[in-house]
């Protein structure tokens, strides 16, 4: 029989291409390619899991980042996105909250006994207010004096002088996610566009904070929607991804998609990593109901390297013991702190 | 952590706990509901916090953090994880 000397390694072309083109170049797969490999059998998910965490230990380092996230204001957000129990368009059954600032340093400090090195402050809104930016910024003073830790934010669309007053108070990461391909994007928030979105990913680059643009998978979207997402994250070259899955929430007008199938959230993974070698690639919401415990494992050794260690903005995640020792187990360091700002 | 199936109103989606969940029909011949109606809700708990008052069945501020949570009804007080 013949082979063609790719072909000889995995039995899948992708893939053979993907060890060359990503593992030993460092070159993110095309959209085109990124199909393939979301397309892949079955069969095929393992293969496209090691490679991935090789790509992974290549590129990024052993190292794992956990991160701890909060909702400084829950609820009564003014935007559509179908997937959000915290829009006050829908009926959902969760009420505004605001977070009090000793509140909100006991939480990173708890977070920060668990070995993260970035917490998050996130909040419902299309994009924040005076009043939120001030006590964004009386949040972040209060950490900083009692707390070694990073801090991230989350709180929408930016201003450019909102990004610079983010950028000048020390905040290390800025959260704002793509969520879906731009194809897509209508079907899911229609009170803003997904240009408005670049729009900000754009402005905290250039303000030299770490952009954290994630993705939310599983709302209906085609498989060629899904490479689209990812070679349109790749060509952001954020500092990191979170990678969520649709969790249906009640009252949203996506309460009824089903739950996506664990396969394709691996496939997933696994492509993601291989458009993006040198991105944090993070474990976000929804993993525990898509893939279950040992979703958990398949991913860290399939590409995975930062997870969200314990609850969720809304929702509740895995114990962050569970997670701190399966890290330990698979003998994977969680990243340390460094201060750069 | 309060369960859904031992208090008056479920905690997940507030209808009461020896009825029919939310978004489910009432049973086909218009007989008493099954006692398991709220264990997929039960199962949800177990995943959430919970959103309404077991006891008066009122949404409640709830409020999630890395390593808890607590919910908060105007009538019935505080419960945390």
């Amino acid at each position: 029989m013949t082979t063609q000397a790719p072909q000889e390694t995995t039995g899948y072309a992708i893939l053979d291409t993907a060890r060359e083109q990503v593992l030993e170049n460092g070159i993110g797969l095309s959209e085109a390619q990124l199909l393939e490999v979301l397309e892949l059998p079955d069969e095929a998910i393992p293969a496209a899991l090691e490679l991935a965490h090789e790509v992974r230990v290549k590129h990024c380092g052993e190292d794992v980042e956990v991160e701890g996230i909060i909702s400084i204001k829950t609820g009564g957000c003014p935007e559509d996105c179908h997937f959000c129990s915290q829009s006050g368009l829908f009926d959902s059954p969760v009420r505004g909250v605001w977070l009090d600032i000793p509140e909100l340093v006991k939480a990173a400090k708890e977070t920060a006994a668990t070995g993260a090195t970035e917490f998050c402050i996130v909040a419902a809104v299309r994009g924040p207010d005076i009043k939120l930016m001030n006590q964004i910024k009386f949040a972040i003073d209060r950490i900083n004096e009692e707390v070694d830790i990073n801090i991230a934010c989350s709180l929408g669309m930016l201003t450019q002088r909102q990004v610079d007053q983010l950028a000048e108070w020390g905040v290390h990461r800025y959260n704002h996610n793509l969520e879906t391909a731009r194809s897509y994007f209508p079907e899911v928030v229609t009170t803003h566009s997904y240009e408005e979105r670049l729009d900000t990913c754009n402005m905290v680059k250039a303000a030299g904070m770490e952009l954290c643009c994630g993705a939310l998978i599983g709302m209906g979207e085609t498989v060629a929607q899904r490479a689209e997402l990812a070679s349109q994250l790749a060509a952001l070259e954020p500092h990191e991804v979170p990678l969520n899955f649709l969790n249906p929430r009640p009252g949203t007008p996506l309460e009824n998609q089903g739950i996506m199938d664990g396969k394709d959230a691996l496939r997933a993974i696994a492509a993601f990593r291989l458009a993006m070698p040198r991105t944090v690639l993070r474990y976000a919401g929804g993993r525990e109901l898509t893939l279950g415990d040992l979703g958990t494992r398949e991913g860290l050794l399939g590409g995975i390297n930062a997870v969200i260690v314990g609850n969720y903005l809304t929702t509740l995640g895995r114990p962050a013991n569970a997670d701190l020792d399966l890290l330990v187990e698979l003998n994977m360091p969680i990243k340390e702190l460094q201060k750069s700002l | 952590m309060s369960t859904a199936v031992t208090e008056t109103y479920c905690g997940h989606c507030g209808e009461a706990s020896s009825g029919e969940p939310s978004g489910v029909g009432a049973a086909p011949d218009g007989g008493t509901p099954t006692s398991d109606a709220h264990q997929s809700c039960a199962q949800r708990l177990a995943m959430e916090p919970p959103r309404y008052c077991a006891d008066c069945r009122r949404r409640m501020k709830v409020q999630v953090t890395p390593l808890g949570w607590t919910a908060e009804c105007s009538r019935h007080g505080k419960r945390e994880s």
